[in-house]
């Protein structure tokens, strides 16, 4: 799959990014890293030329709750966008993992949440049942 | 000479906090706490994360509604309000540091002048390529402006950039650089930073490298060396944290580094307190003991700092148009770093023995790699980021 990363606005850390990078390229996937403090303008610019199969944003300064669905309203505000999957995942508060948030997070319009304890084997399921999706759409 | 300069000039080893408050009497109780500490310190004002990006409209919001801010808005507090913060703490045994972390410090520096405050530090690479999206050149005009108009103490965050899975060249090249640049504007007071990574024979062969090109390129400027305690995943327990701390403390008198900025027990899990972080600086001056072991081993880290900085002033008599310009062409790359002015190209790891090492140097001017190494996975990554914290755990674990 093509693949955009991205931090959130007010997010500065680095280190997740990497991580996450490597992560999906080993799974096989072509990524686009958009690196730290990413404006939600920004995001959605940079997949409106080629919309990705997956927008994941990854921010673990505890504003994530804050800053997550206003990066996710910028991409959904652009028609060629508005089917595109995108996920959340990371230290999203700052008390820890708050299941009712990341429901709030789900209901808000992302397409899932990554925030406790066993989200990075999550993840790599739903990258995969994501990916047998897309094969078995192509196929038919 | 200049207060803070002349302060660090009279110990072995002077101890210094991370601190910052929003409240202008609690910022005051946590200063005179590190004064009265039981150790040669110096004091610190950190600014929060608002102040840090220029939102100075949300730091206002944020003290109007009592939210709480990360540290202390030296900006929004006008320079009555920081007078009083430091009248009767602040003097020539007691100097302040404001510590900041901005691409665009002028409003900082602005502050503290008015306040009558004359030490700060960091840099126009390193507090633009790690932390921000601002290109690398406005980050070089507002330094060079705010360099101008500054008469004080300033020191180089350049030799702590990621600094946790960096070759050691690298760092030091950055420090010096960044000094250069300070120089070259015209501050006459300078202080250059590294950080603690993954090995103490490594760390302290950086700084003896550090020095001796400080020597060569500063030979006008006052200078001095300051180590930061390792910035990446601290221990989680108590115990191993300390002995973290105090292997910081011993490699910065073995190495000649007359100050260090500390880190504490709570470090992994939260903001420390006053009590936590007076704590650590008693600790790290009882551990900055002289040193007896063995001397430092020169293994290469002089010569390959050198080629870098050699190869980045060459550029241009200008040392931000040089930086620039060596960042552009890939003479400079710092590993794992996503700002889009780097080039991304270079990869580093850490050998068996805990040595940090080139993968690829992309366009560098150093020595390729004679063996080539599996590059770092994902498995890989956490591993090494983790591996500091988890020895001195294990240690714990093995002490009972």
């Amino acid at each position: 799959m093509n693949i955009v990363l991205s931090s959130t606005a007010s997010d500065s850390h680095t280190w997740n990014l990497v991580y996450l990078h490597l992560l999906l390229e080993e799974a096989g996937h072509r990524v686009v890293n958009l690196g730290a403090c990413v404006p939600p303008d920004l995001l959605a610019r940079s997949c409106v030329d080629a919309p990705p199969d997956l927008v994941v944003l990854s921010t673990v300064n505890g504003h994530g709750h804050h800053d997550g669905p206003r990066s996710l309203a910028a991409v959904r505000a652009e028609r060629v966008l508005d089917h595109v999957p995108v996920v959340i995942g990371g230290k999203l508060g700052t008390t820890g993992h708050e299941p009712e948030r990341a429901d709030a997070l789900r209901a808000a319009g992302f397409t899932d949440v990554f925030d406790d304890a066993g989200a990075v084997s999550r993840f790599t399921a739903f990258l995969s049942s994501l990916g047998s999706l897309r094969l078995a759409g192509s196929a038919s | 000479m200049n207060t803070f300069a002349a302060a660090v000039g009279r110990s072995l080893l002077v101890v210094q906090p991370r601190m910052g408050m929003d409240s202008p009497e609690v910022m005051r109780a946590g200063l005179l706490a590190v004064k009265n500490a039981d150790a040669p310190t110096v004091g610190t004002i950190t600014v929060d994360s608002y102040t840090r990006v220029g939102d100075h409209e949300a730091a206002r919001a944020a003290l109007r509604s009592g939210v709480g801010l990360n540290g202390y808005p030296i900006v929004t507090h006008d320079a009555a309000t920081t007078r009083a913060v430091l009248d009767g703490v602040a003097d020539a045994d007691f100097p302040v540091q404001v510590r900041h972390g901005s691409a665009d410090p002028r409003a900082v520096f602005r502050a503290l002048t008015a306040a009558g405050l004359d030490a700060t530090e960091g840099g126009p690479v390193s507090y633009c390529l790690p932390y921000s999206r601002r290109p690398l050149r406005d980050s070089v005009a507002h330094w060079s402006e705010a360099c101008e108009e500054f008469d004080g103490h300033l020191e180089t965050f350049g030799g702590c950039m990621m600094g946790q899975l960096c070759p050691p060249g690298l760092l030091v090249a950055l420090s010096l650089l960044e000094a250069v640049f300070f120089r070259h504007h015209g501050v006459r007071s300078v202080s250059l930073s590294y950080t603690q990574q993954t090995n103490a024979d490594q760390d302290a062969e950086a700084i003896t490298a550090l020095r001796a090109l400080a020597a060569r390129f500063l030979p006008d400027v006052d200078w001095h060396v300051v180590l930061y305690a390792y910035m990446g995943v601290f221990p989680g327990t108590p115990t191993g944290a300390r002995l973290l701390m105090a292997d910081a403390a011993r490699l910065a008198v073995r190495a000649g580094a007359r100050r260090i900025i500390v880190k504490t027990v709570a470090e992994a899990h939260r903001i420390p307190t006053v009590a936590e972080n007076v704590a650590a600086l008693e600790d790290a001056a009882r551990a900055g003991v002289p040193w007896t072991g063995p001397p430092v081993v020169d293994t290469g880290v002089l010569a390959e700092a050198t080629r870098l900085v050699e190869a980045v002033l060459e550029l241009s008599d200008d040392p931000g148009a040089a930086l620039l310009d060596a960042f552009r062409r890939g003479l400079l790359d710092v590993p794992f770093c996503l700002h889009p002015d780097n080039a991304g190209a270079a990869r580093s790891h850490v050998d068996a023995h805990g040595w940090l090492r080139w993968s690829t140097v992309g366009a560098m001017p150093v020595e390729a790699p004679r063996r080539t190494t599996e590059p770092l996975g994902s498995t890989g990554l956490l591993t090494a980021l983790n591996r500091v914290a988890q020895s001195y755990d294990s240690a714990v674990a093995t002490l009972g």
